[in-house]
């Protein structure tokens, strides 16, 4: 079977609140899936429920061949969970948070050791190791969450938001660390709203907002697809706005999205560049980009994204 | 198409043998924190005992006393089941309060293999595992004091462990529903603390009116410190049977509340 996780119809409601409106996706073995969207669009609800700790309202939810609803704790033995939420235990130190996050899973105390002592050199923890977590930095916290998570040898590796807060630095690592486990196979769903993030991780993912999933598909099919090849972003007011908004209806290869006072135009075809500049000549604050996932995003969620 | 399942209104809490790895992590915080964890079950019984049994207790005759005990001899007893009492009680109170909402410890472990019901039930056998050290304290510094008749107290601890499961159960139900941490003193100031003093541990209830001796009967705290007075004194009888069957019946009704309610509070 290739297919690790398959959802069908998935739906999550709170009292009278749906937070997850009938979604359907598969996450095949070994690739970094990706659930992408503004807060509140669903994504950490999805995964709770592919983590066991949130019961499914209505639909079908498989992982590794069994049902959420009737194998939990199969489920969650094969599961390296990153919450998105500093959850490590201050009562303890570095190396005895991961000793006694083993023997949640039953590991023999030999295995568990020599799992602790490769991970934290993977993650360049092991002078830390009988630190008190208080004495950690948030990248380091983050760092030994993520060790934690891979205690068990997971099947599936799942990631909340695993660089949020991290300065730039410390998220390299993070990713740098994240692409290693991908190539060893490690299955990995990553919750985030950083593009950037995705687009350096995910081989396929999905864009939800409000519940649903929107598009579907690998970040170059879908920055092709939706936002084309390049992207001026424009800045103009008053009556030039109007008048590079009139001019948009003759011109079949542009499409344009408005965010606030920002005009982000798309060429979807070769000549889009020339259509461009013919049409922005005047505007006072034009800045040209290739096209990425945040285009994508934005043209999808538009201004639902902000809240 | 998959027909949604109807929510059962009775369903098996799933307690394991995994609730002891729950118990494994709070007995290795207490072993690396226990320099600042011992000092108030050390200083609080012993102080007790210095003040009221022998302070106090010299302005009492011992005339006024059921087997004309000396004041220290009769309190003895009482304040073996009361600080175990507080200790179950803060641990499942305060302390699991903190580990939940403020540490999120038991949203870590809920990830892995351990269900919440074996969380709470780690959690419940860690509050009475406190009392029972509680007790063991308290019952040397008893025996130093010469305070013991009868080698049946040697079943204090025993007696320990169960009250305290007791104990911890109603504070991890009450925790369960505590929306802050300065809500549960409401249950320390209104539940735990009355029993201390009005449990029958500094005077016989028999002083107090015939309504509040009723009412007394429905103390857990009662019932501990009679099988108390009847071990530490060697004199067991039936009512004591009766005494261990109330609190093995309230310890089964506040342990179930307790995992039902957590279920609902945390798995959502």
């Amino acid at each position: 079977m290739t297919k690790i996780i398959r959802a069908r119809n998935l739906v999550k409601r709170y009292d009278g609140f749906t937070a997850v409106d009938g979604i359907d996706f598969s996450v095949r073995r070994g690739e970094c899936f990706g659930f992408l969207g503004p807060n509140g669009a669903g994504k950490t609800t999805t995964v709770r429920m592919i983590s066991c700790v949130s019961p499914v309202t209505e639909g079908e939810l498989v992982v590794d061949g069994m049902d959420v609803r009737q194998g939990p704790r199969q489920i969650k033995s094969i599961l390296g969970v990153v919450p998105q939420e500093n959850n490590l235990d201050p009562d303890l130190s570095v190396r005895q948070n991961l000793t006694v996050y083993a023997r949640y899973f039953d590991m023999p105390r030999e295995l568990a050791n020599q799992r602790i002592d490769e991970n934290l050199a993977l993650f360049q923890l092991v002078e830390k190791q009988h630190e008190p977590i208080w004495a950690l930095s948030t990248g380091l916290k983050r760092r030994l969450t993520i060790v934690r998570g891979l205690m068990n040898q997971p099947k599936i590796l799942v990631l909340d938001e695993p660089t949020t807060g991290l300065d730039p630095q410390a998220r390299h690592l993070v990713w740098q660390k994240l692409r290693y486990l991908r190539e060893q196979g490690v299955t990995m769903l990553l919750c985030t709203h950083y593009m950037e993030e995705a687009a350096h991780l995910c081989d396929r993912l999905v864009i939800m907002h409000q519940g649903r999933i929107l598009v579907e598909g690998s970040p170059p099919e879908l920055v092709e697809e939706y936002a084309g090849r390049e992207v001026a972003e424009v800045r103009v007011s008053g009556p030039q706005r109007e008048r590079v908004l009139a001019q948009m209806a003759s011109r079949p290869g542009l499409t344009v999205e408005e965010v606030e006072d920002i005009l982000y135009i798309y060429a979807r075809t070769p000549d889009g560049r020339a259509q461009m500049a013919d049409l922005l000549l005047e505007s006072e604050s034009v800045s040209y980009h290739q096209a990425n996932l945040e285009d994508v995003f934005l043209r999808l969620t538009g201004r639902g994204l902000v809240e | 198409m998959t027909i949604a399942r109807p929510r059962l209104g009775i369903r098996l809490p799933d307690v394991s043998y995994r609730a002891y790895r729950v118990w494994q992590r709070n007995r290795d915080v207490y072993l690396r924190l226990w320099k600042a964890e011992v000092i108030w079950p050390l200083a609080e019984p012993l102080i007790t005992l210095l003040a009221l049994g022998l302070g106090l207790g010299e302005l009492i005759t011992e005339t006024e006393l059921p087997g004309n005990q000396r004041y220290i001899e009769f309190i003895a007893p009482g304040i073996l089941a009361v600080f175990p009492m507080w200790a179950a009680a803060g641990e499942c109170g305060w302390g699991s309060f903190f580990r939940m909402e403020n540490q999120r410890t038991y949203h870590a472990i809920i990830t892995t293999p351990v269900s919440i019901e074996d969380v709470i039930t780690g959690e419940i056998l860690w509050g009475a595992t406190r009392g029972f050290i509680s007790s063991v304290y308290i019952l040397a510094v008893s025996a130093a004091f010469g305070l013991l008749d009868s080698p049946l107290a040697l079943l204090v601890p025993v007696m320990a462990y169960i009250s305290s499961f007791m104990f911890a159960s109603i504070s991890l139900s009450y925790t369960s529903v505590a929306r802050s941490i300065s809500s549960l003193n409401y249950f320390f100031a209104l539940f735990i603390t009355p029993q201390f003093w009005l449990g029958g541990v500094f005077f016989p209830l028999e002083r107090l009116p015939e309504e509040l001796q009723v009412a007394a009967w429905f103390v857990p705290a009662t019932h501990v410190v009679d099988i108390y007075r009847g071990l530490v004194q060697g004199q067991l009888n039936l009512g004591h049977l009766g005494d261990l069957a109330w609190i093995a019946v309230v310890a089964a009704i506040f342990y179930y509340l307790a995992l039902i309610s957590m279920r609902r509070r945390l798995i959502q």
